[in-house]
């Protein structure tokens, strides 16, 4: 059971997954039924289950989830956009590279969050503000990490290409490209985990909607069962997005994941 | 007029972190002709590989120059196909796909594509395995479709760096025969490097032996054994006796080279 890189079995991992659940769910049981923790502090998972239903039932939570999904995938989708194409040439063009390293790596460790004040005066408290957070947390990262990938390709290939016919297009477009595209799809993966990071304190601060609106409103009446399970629906939603582009990933390149 | 003029290339690695520079490869003077089948023969690291790659212009000389055909070769081209030892197949393109590329990059239409896939697939035996991804391959797969990418590009000269240096022995020599029976039937240029010297007398008509770096030809043998060849022809007297003549050869340059890691 314990020999070190042992593959385990499919059962057994899904098995082992779900055990822990359940192990949390107990530890969360047993310190708040027990009396341990105050109610006043943390609501027993009966309440949270309780509250979840009324925030559907009675507060229309579902807009909420909606909104928020909404400005994670648009400011998600636009920093992608532009992200990609530019971590790609970095990654190819070494000059390119040059020229926006050093600034993109400086504004990569400026915290999203840190300009919430400032974009609101910019911005404004609608969803422009919102999705500007995000695309400022996501932008650089995705770029940085982008342009590693490509500039990691296998040299070997890009000889064998030129040997082969291949031009400065066609390197480009028909070797590095490819071969990067795996790698480049994890990363978006992992990126637009930590967008819903930054959406939600986006929301935590002048929104009249959204999760992270619900929650800090759910503060105001120490309702702590509504803001848990606020929190637990995001993981739950990360843990679907997360599965669903696992998923699309292991369709698109089936050669990636060849063992 | 040769086909290829090796004209006093040269090359000299700069040296690393104010190091001595590294005498890769002596000023070196060749000619290939037509049809030729040259195998250069070397201990590792004598530059063997280095004088291939000045040939595909994936490297610069430090002197000299490299001519096919006349004209000056500058940077690698599809007239120039090569095979490497590692495994170069692109992992994200078929078996299929990997042959086309080139002919892609030439923008030859789909059609013409396929009827040129398909013909070097049938000759190096890869019929029924054009859709599976490079990983899914054995590693004579993976080079017999690295040699059919780059036939499939007609090249006027093809380079081969150890192509089956990494191969068991056993699939190394139905490898041979595989690229000898190519080359009989296309009569292609070809320059191929080994250490190995069973296969640089089975498949050459001439074979280059090299001298322990820095590296430079050291004598050139014409293989006078007839065609086709038959893997039999390995246990002739004739055979032996190049075998005899180059070993003698070779193991002078491999005790140099030994000697000078010391």
């Amino acid at each position: 059971m314990f020999d070190p890189l042992k593959p385990v079995s499919p059962g057994r991992r899904t098995a082992l997954g779900i055990l822990f659940f359940v192990v949390f769910f107990v530890l969360w049981g047993a310190v708040t039924f027990g009396g341990i923790v105050p109610p006043l502090f943390l609501a027993d998972p009966l309440k949270a289950a309780k509250s979840g239903i009324e925030l559907f039932t009675q507060y229309n939570f579902h807009a909420d989830i909606a909104i928020t999904i909404w400005r994670v995938l648009g400011g998600f989708v636009i920093a992608a956009v532009f992200a990609v194409p530019l971590g790609i040439l970095m990654g190819a063009f070494k000059s390119v590279e040059a020229f926006f390293e050093p600034f993109i790596s400086f504004a990569r460790y400026l915290p999203a969050s840190a300009f919430i004040p400032l974009l609101i005066l910019w911005a404004g408290v609608g969803e422009a503000q919102k999705l500007s957070v995000i695309i400022i947390g996501s932008f650089f990262q995705i770029v940085l990490m982008v342009a590693v990938i490509v500039g990691g390709s296998r040299l070997d290939l890009v000889e064998a290409s030129k040997t082969l016919g291949a031009k400065r297009a066609g390197i480009v477009l028909r070797v590095l490209l490819p071969g990067a595209t795996p790698q480049i799809a994890e990363t978006l993966r992992l990126v637009l985990g930590w967008a819903w990071t930054y959406v939600i304190v986006a929301e935590l601060i002048g929104a009249q909607s959204g999760i992270g609106h619900m929650i800090m409103d759910s503060q105001r009446l120490l309702d702590t069962g509504q803001m848990i399970f606020g929190i637990f629906i995001i993981g739950l939603i990360g843990l679907i997005s997360d599965y669903l582009f696992k998923q699309a990933n292991q369709r698109l390149y089936p050669w990636y994941f060849i063992k | 007029m040769s086909k290829l003029r090796i004209e006093n290339v040269s090359r000299v690695f700069p040296g690393v972190r104010g190091g001595e520079p590294t005498r890769a490869l002596e000023p070196t003077t060749l000619s290939v002709e037509d049809n030729d089948f040259i195998t250069i023969l070397g201990p590792s690291g004598c530059g063997k590989s280095t004088l291939l790659r000045i040939v595909a212009g994936l490297d610069q000389p430090t002197t000299g120059s490299v001519q096919l055909d006349g004209a000056v070769v500058r940077e690698p081209g599809p007239d120039r196909g090569m095979v490497f030892q590692s495994y170069t197949l692109f992992p994200w393109l078929t078996v299929r796909q990997n042959i086309c590329f080139g002919l892609r990059e030439k923008g030859i239409a789909d059609r013409q594509q396929a009827e040129i896939a398909d013909h070097f697939i049938n000759q190096v035996n890869l019929r029924g395995f054009e859709n599976h991804f490079p990983k899914q391959l054995s590693g004579g797969m993976q080079q017999r479709t690295a040699l059919a990418r780059a036939l499939a590009n007609d090249p006027k000269i093809m380079l081969l760096d150890e192509p089956f240096g990494a191969l068991d022995n056993q699939t190394r020599a139905l490898m041979q025969e595989l690229l000898l029976g190519i080359w009989e039937q296309h009569k292609k240029t070809v320059l191929f490097v080994t250490h190995d010297i069973d296969e640089a007398i089975f498949m050459a008509n001439r074979v280059l032996v090299m001298t322990a770096r820095p590296g430079k030809v050291k004598c050139d043998i014409a293989i006078d054994l007839p065609h086709p060849r038959h893997y039999t022809v390995k246990t002739t007297p004739e055979f032996a006796a190049y075998k005899a003549r180059l070993t003698e050869e070779i193991r002078v340059e491999s005790i140099r080279a030994a000697q000078a890691e010391h």
